[in-house]
């Protein structure tokens, strides 16, 4: 498997990350290296086994619903780098 | 004038000491302190923030409650150094990202409130790659940390702030965190100790996330007492992690036992050799001098091969980073840290904003983990990688069959030099060749200092448990630490010595 510039491009739109021309052929050289070095996995034959997820074995771990106090909208909103009304504030969403 | 070596060059437990018999107060440990980071952080920056106020009303609590004779906990005045990972309630935090530059949390980390509770001064942050994805500290967005036995070298990564506090006596205690290696081998190029416990044994709640199924809280210190000491403050469940292990924690001070007669020990083959190539000759010869001193000590050594061991880079670099870029989709400039000045739309303002905050290691992991879990190549890669991570940890599983502790190299080679691998990323991830595998099984690793290389570098030993194995790990550590002098260690103004620049010598 080879990523193209192109690929590369979209993933970078996935993730919601913005390449310049430069950043963009150099993670298109980096990632194929490092891809590249993912193709040994291949070799191992995995069929029948199980995918390893979580290192300690648990499931379902669940406590009685009770209500407590969460963190006051104050101290959430503390950090915001924009705010309105008690509510984060963001770009337009909706036209 | 240097700050006094006599009090800073000293352990937690030995320092404890003096602190309950009144003969030093809280407050000249923390001066003491003071004059050391004075001393030698404009070179070594280890720190990225001193919390001074805090630290000296902290100091000054514990000996007004010890002046009206409550009875303290055992580490009650002593520093403690935290990684910039930590959330600390009122005390900026941004794992050296700009992303989170100004973030200052609402709330303490479990492990936070844990040290609080036992009275340990906080001398503030201490440096690391940015989300603790790198191996040397050279991807901090603060600029790098430097080796205190050679300033030319790196001090390890990611917890490399800490590890080089701890070395060059900034602190007396650190912690950090270990997602592939990230305590054990800065510890291992510092020459001091550090523990990544069991999968779970430590909480990671306000521990900020970088891949949650390998990321695990750990100390650093100057020896293996130390690390018994801070591990009984940090261990424990917390309801707040649902991957919290809901056993009581033991006393691990009870585990330091000098002898290791009984103990069956593995020296793991593919941690000396990865896919055929060897770890650095002195290294090799180090880590087999420590073999043969654990078996002079009682132990029943034999060699063990783990052959799925020589998979392990291709999965961690599959797992952590496809778990990396779903937890860092959270920084997209609504809620905390770093907002783009400019967006006309919201897809404008999450690029822009990730484009500016994040730096060139944190975006080829999030690449890397959005490519591996895109539609069409699951399989291929997340799936996979799981599926060998599952015949590593079998492979462990058999191993502990016939031995009760693993050992090994924590590194392939002593510190490298700045600069030395920044451009070649696989070149890089290398280095955690041996300490990747123990996160990828959840098992508890540790690495102890066990040599010195001809340029005069530290090498570790590198030990790994069972799950909750922990106490096996520190009785065979503090066996072998009590019978060498490899962690006995001198703070000394920065300056040219035997060739290299340097603030620690040997003592």
């Amino acid at each position: 498997m080879r990523l193209t510039p192109e690929e590369v491009e979209h993933v970078a739109l996935l993730a919601r990350l913005r390449l310049t021309e430069e950043e963009r052929e150099r993670f298109t050289a980096q990632l194929n290296s490092i891809l590249g070095h993912f193709e040994q996995l291949q070799q191992l034959d995995t069929s029948g086994i199980p995918a390893m997820s979580h290192a300690v074995a648990m499931s379902n771990i669940l406590r009685e619903d009770e209500p407590a106090p969460s963190l006051p909208a104050e101290e959430a909103l503390r950090n915001a780098p924009d705010q309105a009304n008690r509510c984060f504030r963001v770009p337009r969403v909706i036209e | 004038m240097s700050a006094s070596p006599e009090l800073i060059g000293l352990t937690a437990h030995e320092l404890s000491g003096l602190l309950g018999r009144r003969e030093v107060s809280a407050r000249e440990l923390l001066e003491a302190t003071w004059q050391r980071v004075a001393e030698v952080d404009g070179e070594l920056h280890s720190f990225v923030l001193l919390t001074r106020e805090q630290a000296e009303e902290q100091a000054a609590a514990v000996d007004a409650r010890r002046g009206r004779g409550e009875e303290l906990p055992r580490l009650a005045g002593i520093p403690i150094a935290l990684k910039d990972i930590y959330c600390t309630k009122g005390i900026e935090t941004t794992c050296c990202s700009r992303i989170l530059a100004g973030f200052v949390p609402p709330y303490d980390a479990d492990v936070v409130e844990r040290c609080r509770a036992h009275g340990l001064v906080f001398l503030g942050k201490t440096n690391m790659d940015e989300f603790a994805m790198g191996s040397s500290t050279e991807n901090s967005s603060r600029g790098p940390t430097r080796n205190p036995w050679d300033l030319e070298r790196v001090p390890g990564g990611s917890s490399g702030g800490s590890a080089a506090a701890v070395t060059a006596c900034e602190t007396i205690l650190a912690m950090g965190t270990d997602t592939g290696g990230s305590v054990r081998q800065p510890a291992s190029f510092c020459g001091v100790v550090g523990v990544k416990p069991t999968y779970g044994r430590v909480s990671r709640y306000g521990v900020i996330a970088f891949a949650s199924s390998l990321d695990q809280v750990g100390p650093i210190t100057r020896d293996v007492r130390d690390c018994a000491l801070l591990l009984n403050v940090l261990a424990g469940h917390d309801r707040r992690d649902s991957t919290s292990i809901n056993t009581p924690a033991p006393d691990y001070t009870q585990a330091l036992i000098p002898d290791m007669a009984g103990l069956r020990v593995g020296l793991v083959k593919e941690f000396m050799e990865y896919q055929g190539v060897g770890v650095e000759a002195q290294v090799g010869e180090a880590v087999r001098a420590a073999v043969r001193k654990l078996a002079e000590l009682g132990a029943e050594c034999a060699e063990v091969s783990l052959p799925h061991l020589n998979y392990s880079i291709p999965v961690y670099y599959i797992i952590a980073p496809a778990e990396a870029s779903s937890n860092l989709a959270r920084y997209d400039g609504v809620q905390y840290g770093h907002r783009t000045a400019r967006a006309d739309d919201i897809i404008e303002m999450y690029t822009k904003t990730r484009d500016e905050g994040f730096g060139p290691e944190v975006k080829r992991r999030i690449m890397l983990g959005t490519y591996a879990l895109s539609a069409g190549y699951y399989d291929a890669y997340y799936l996979k990688a799981g599926q060998v991570r599952t015949l590593i940890r079998r492979d462990f599983d058999r191993a502990f069959e016939s031995c009760d502790l693993l050992v090994g190299p924590v590194t392939p080679t002593v510190a490298f030099r700045l600069g030395e691998k920044t451009d070649d990323p696989v070149a890089m991830y290398l280095s955690d060749v041996c300490t990747i595998p123990v996160n990828l099984a959840g098992l508890p690793g540790m690495s102890l200092p066990c040599g010195f290389s001809r340029e005069g570098l530290p090498i570790g030993l590198h030990l790994v448990g069972k799950p909750l194995g922990e106490e096996v790990l520190l009785r065979a550590a503090y066996a072998f630490e009590q019978s060498t002098d490899h962690h006995r260690r001198r703070p000394v103004p920065i300056g040219e010595r035997d060739g290299r620049r340097c603030c620690v010598t040997k003592l």
